[in-house]
């Protein structure tokens, strides 16, 4: 099955009802006998920040790895009911290619991972398993993606040094210039702040909000501050369930949800 | 390290420092149509009001929205706190200006040009002087101009008692009906409220520059 993914285009007019970039219905989750998400449903937005805030254990980062199919790779794992449509597309269906989908939908993990490698070589790795050996459109590539990471006056006098060398901060945006390098149309963020220091933070979070112009931007973060700094949209999960999904402003300035309420203001358990 | 929201705040001072001009133009319109017997300013400064109380709901909006949403601390959420405070003033002040004009253009369709305007020229002057250096301290972050207003809005207060005891006078009986005189008293009333609102924003421009209360 030949997939396309064409989900370019500018984000519509505020007066125009957004579009959505991945629908998810109905959606049940499980790992083996563990149920770990209960009928989900939800649109995420085209060139939009959308959070996902919980608890630990509440099924945000399950279904953050289920929008680029991360889960397959864990036997037990498996969606019992439901679909999760990404432009128009069932990511399920038998037929689609996972590599190709992964192309798709990049992901940033929590821990910055860098392969032991030079700082040019991480970002043109995707490209050359793709069968990209032209070295002036890899140097190109590695230089865009470098600068839409926001990393490359950092780094662009030390490219053939060894990533490892670099900070944990220029590591992350390293991994988010690698994942724009395949030129993803969606970015999947699970707690990319965890492990860094505030101004790092403070970075990556400008980094975010740079990269929303171009790219539709998932991100899981148990940082509630970072979740109203960063996103257009915010949703609340509570042991595997949606509780709340509303604008970021309506989620922290007068959510409906008495739970959602007590998270975000701290009173929760 | 600017970020990016940091624009916002930028955005808010901005449409705090038009509210005190607008709130400022109305107190001028209302104090000079009374003395002036200008009928055309008075109507202005009545229609300004609507405007003036959209202003400051947008800017009490944009505030609460910025510590919802930035988390800000030290001298951004001084700055939220006395913006919130100070447009509330400013919306105020500019009440107290509407009630003016609404009193002025009842006076001066009813008893005609004032026979006896009183200091209400000089109180009128003052208080412009007050709610302009209340914007002025806050854009020039000048502490001393915000402590001046302190002492100048006694001057008010003083014309302000200086005008009841007139008013009061049996023998201003012969001079003006005692619709005039107790109209006279209330827009005297109002010009004295204005002065103690551009003392308490100069109040908050002290906190907001030294920290402290």
């Amino acid at each position: 099955m030949n997939v396309n993914f064409d989900i370019q285009g500018k984000q519509a007019e505020s007066t125009k009802p957004p579009k959505p970039v991945i629908t998810t219905n109905n959606l049940d989750f499980a790992y083996g006998d563990s149920q770990a998400l209960f009928n989900i449903s939800m649109d995420i937005f085209k060139k939009e920040v959308t959070a996902f805030i919980g608890p630990s254990g509440c099924g945000k980062s399950t279904l953050l790895r289920c929008f680029n199919r991360m889960n397959d790779l864990i036997n037990s794992a498996n969606i019992k009911n439901g679909t999760i449509r990404i432009s128009d597309i069932d990511i399920y269906n038998k037929d689609v290619d996972v590599i190709e989908l992964r192309k798709h939908v990049g992901m940033v993990f929590q821990k910055s991972n860098p392969f032991p490698k030079s700082i040019y070589e991480n970002i043109a790795y995707g490209m050359r398993i793709q069968g990209v050996k032209k070295r002036s459109e890899l140097d190109e590539t590695v230089e865009s993606s470098l600068r839409g990471a926001a990393l490359w006056d950092e780094v662009k006098d030390r490219l053939n040094k060894s990533a490892l060398g670099l900070s944990g901060g220029q590591q992350q945006r390293l991994c988010i210039a690698r994942a724009l390098a395949v030129k993803p149309k969606i970015i999947l963020m699970d707690e990319p702040c965890s492990a860094l220091d505030p101004v790092a933070t403070a970075k990556v979070e400008e980094l975010i909000h740079k990269l929303k112009k171009n790219y539709t931007i998932v991100v899981v973060t148990h940082n509630m501050q970072q979740a109203a700094r960063v996103s257009d949209r915010t949703a609340f999960f509570y042991l595997g369930r949606l509780i709340e999904y509303e604008t970021t402003e309506q989620i922290f300035m007068n959510p409906k949800n008495s739970k959602t309420e007590a998270y975000v203001s701290g009173r929760f358990g | 390290m600017k970020r990016y929201f940091h624009k916002e705040l930028t955005e808010l001072e901005n449409k705090l420092i038009l509210l005190g001009e607008k709130s400022h133009q109305v107190v001028q319109l209302a104090t000079q149509g009374l003395i002036e017997n200008n009928l055309d300013k008075v109507n202005e400064a009545y229609n300004m009001d609507d405007y003036i109380d959209v202003l400051e709901m947008e800017i009490s909006h944009a505030c609460i929205r910025y510590m919802s949403l930035r988390g800000p601390v030290s001298s951004d959420l001084r700055l939220l706190v006395v913006a919130l405070k100070a447009s509330k003033d400013f919306e105020r002040i500019a009440d107290e200006a509407h009630s003016i004009a609404r009193k002025s253009y009842r006076l001066l369709t009813s008893e005609g040009s004032l026979k006896n305007s009183l200091s209400l020229s000089e109180m009128g002057k003052l208080a412009c002087e007050l709610v302009n250096d209340s914007i002025s301290c806050f854009v020039e972050e000048d502490i001393e101009k915000a402590f001046l207003i302190l002492k100048k809005d006694h001057d008010i207060d003083a014309i302000n008692q200086r005008h009841f005891d007139t008013l009061s006078d049996e023998l201003l009986r012969d001079e003006m009906s005692d619709t005039a005189r107790f109209n006279l008293m209330l827009i005297s009333k109002s010009i004295e409220r204005i002065g103690d609102h551009a003392k308490n924003i100069a109040g908050g421009v002290i906190f907001l520059l030294n920290g402290d209360q």
